[in-house]
């Protein structure tokens, strides 16, 4: 069958990780391999997403059992769009680990868990049937374990241990609001769920269902009373496996929230204003901990937890236009946010720190790559025609439609918060003298490296700014990929219609 | 049943919970564990408790008649218990990884991270 096509992405990284596992002390090999791999991964990803664009939503009833009876694996275009950006984020994060990961914890299978891990995500990205979406969540954590801790210092094994406390529990209280909905409507199926979730009687039991898939998804997306597993484990493991975490893990999140709240969950009251209130303290509490950090990826870790709450209190306002502003955030934040953490391990590996006050000087002695890492800065704030300056415009105008005003304020708060920080950043690493401290010896210094190592260590930063640049400069075809998803995402039946269609 | 069942999941939610938010981190291995048995509980209350016959339909039939066992909460608990089950075993090797690291069981000493560095 053609349209089989959108399971594509989920077997060519499973091959590549099995075969990935066989070559367990090459790590030559290994690091060859996957780049490679990740090329030919994002090639399918653009075959999917192409065909899905042109051809609509595609789906597959595995095992040809037909809904809602087997599980369902369905390629809308936001899973397609999605599917699109976790390739682009994997090449450059693949790319940048081959020369900033080192041997050590190549050795014990990194590439390979990596691919499990983009395995997963894409799974959680294209399946149609929620218990499906706990177990591809499941192999997403477990590979995450595997990654945070990989290497076992000091400081890794802390972050693992909260890291696995939370992420375990949130899978808990996931698998708990699965049972519940299971009990209520007796199919697993997610377009089924939502033509018989009107018929149940129970609303309060529905509302405590919402409420359990919002917390277990709350959590793994890091929003506002939640978040406090992310400033502490994100910044332990080396900058490339925070970028994919950074990147991606909190956005499956959202990308669920997104699903479930447009799905199952609608015409809530009680809950839309719910994600509002916690999408407002979101931004605050992410904001003034990005303000009072001073080590460069915790700053960064903040602003994670800060920009959740745009797309967050965007789900919220559930109108066609706030949904096209957070798809078109979430397609900006997953490339700016896996480019800052790239970006703050390649200042590592030039100064040897990440502490602000202890580093500087770095637009006296490298202008051209200040120059690069600036464009990503500036995107971050949004500052025009740059690519968060847009997503921004649907959700402003979205939230005065609606008359939320404080999200309104809020909104205007995290972009100036994001302003101010990043303000600060660049005159403390990039223009303020270097303050004298002492380098460590035994470090590999950017400027001792060889020329093919320093070119793997800019490329990614340079392939990931150009997508940026794309989406700021090009963003009227975002806009409009936006919109269409929005719409789709408006008109469930859309999808219960290409589920159900045979 | 369906009472006592309930009172046994109550049980082990808050026991599990309870243990998870203990300082020690051999605690929070008991109460990954309870708290994962709790919820394959849950889903097996909540998938209806029935005596029936089980789901397999005869060759003269083409539908299932009379009262059946759902196999669907079983093939879930199933699933969950086998994940859990992995999760469970990463955790010990982890703990004990950290213990023998960061030569503490204490959750309260485990703060170095939120230094500034």
């Amino acid at each position: 069958m053609i349209n089989d096509i959108i399971l594509l992405p989920l077997v060519v990284h499973l091959f590549f990780s099995i075969v990935l596992m066989f070559f367990w002390n090459k790590v030559n090999f290994q690091k060859t391999f996957s780049v490679c791999a990740n090329v030919i991964a994002l090639g399918v990803a653009v075959y999917v997403f192409m065909f899905v664009y042109n051809n609509g939503t595609q789906t597959v009833q595995s095992g040809n059992w037909d809904a809602p009876f087997g599980i369902t694996f369905v390629g809308d275009m936001l899973a397609a769009t999605l599917v699109l950006l976790t390739a682009i984020s994997g090449l450059a994060v693949s790319i940048f680990s081959t020369v900033s990961v080192i041997n050590a914890r190549l050795r014990f299978g990194y590439f390979s868990v990596f691919h499990f891990l983009l395995l997963g995500l894409n799974g959680a990205f294209l399946t149609g049937d929620i218990f499906n979406l706990y177990v591809w969540f499941e192999i997403i954590i477990i590979s995450s374990f595997v990654l945070i801790s990989i290497g076992g210092e000091k400081n890794q094994l802390e972050g693992a241990v909260k890291y696995f406390a939370l992420n375990f529990f949130a899978s808990m209280i996931f698998l708990t609001a699965l049972g519940v909905l299971y009990g209520l409507v007796g199919t697993l199926n997610m377009a089924d769920i939502s033509m018989k979730i009107a018929e149940v009687e129970n609303r309060t039991l529905v509302e405590i269902c919402a409420v359990l898939f919002l917390v277990g998804f709350g959590i793994k997306s890091a929003i506002f009373p939640l978040y406090f597993w992310l400033p502490a484990s994100y910044h332990t493991p080396p900058s490339a496996v925070s970028a994919i975490f950074a990147g991606l893990l909190t956005k499956v999140g959202v990308y669920a929230l997104i699903r479930v709240f447009t799905l199952i969950f609608l015409d809530d009251v009680f809950l839309d204003n719910l994600l509002i209130a916690l999408a407002i303290m979101t931004i605050f509490s992410g904001g003034i901990g990005a303000l009072i950090q001073t080590n460069i990826k915790k700053v960064f870790m903040y602003f994670i937890i800060c920009h959740i709450g745009f797309m967050i209190g965007g789900l919220g306002l559930f109108t066609e236009v706030a949904i096209a502003g957070v798809i078109f955030y979430l397609v900006h934040d997953i490339i700016i946010k896996t480019n800052l953490f790239l970006m703050s391990g390649l200042i590592y590996r030039i100064k040897s720190n990440f502490n602000m006050k202890k580093i500087g000087g770095l637009y006296a002695n490298y202008p051209k790559l200040s120059l690069l890492m600036a464009i990503p800065l500036f995107s971050l704030i949004g500052i025009p025609p740059l690519s968060g300056y847009w997503p921004k415009i649907s959700l402003i105008l979205a939230s005065f439609d609606a008359q939320q005003y404080w999200f309104f304020g809020a909104l205007i708060f995290g972009s100036l918060i994001t302003l101010v920080v990043i303000a600060k950043l660049w005159s403390e690493v990039f223009w303020k003298d270097q303050p004298k401290i002492e380098f460590p010896k035994k470090f590999l210094f950017f400027d001792q490296m060889k020329l093919k190592d320093k070119f793997l260590f800019v490329f990614p930063i340079t392939f990931l700014t150009f997508v940026t640049l794309y989406i700021g400069f090009g963003a009227e075809h975002i806009q409009q990929l936006s919109q269409r998803i929005a719409s789709e995402l408006m008109n469930n039946q859309l999808y219960i219609d290409a589920v159900f269609k045979n | 049943m369906e009472i006592l069942l309930a009172i046994m999941t109550g049980i082990l939610y808050a026991s599990g919970i309870y243990m998870i938010m203990r300082r020690s981190l051999v605690k929070l291995i008991l109460g990954i564990v309870l708290l994962g048995n709790g919820v394959n509980l849950l889903i097996f209350v909540l998938g209806r408790i029935t005596k029936g016959e089980p789901p397999i339909i005869d060759d003269s039939q083409k539908v299932l008649e009379g009262i059946y066992a759902d196999p669907i909460p079983q093939a879930l608990i199933l699933t969950a218990i086998v994940i859990s089950f992995g999760l469970q075993s990463f955790a010990i090797i982890l703990v004990k990884r950290a213990y023998k690291v960061l030569k503490t069981d204490d959750l309260d000493q485990l703060n170095t991270t939120d230094e500034d560095s």
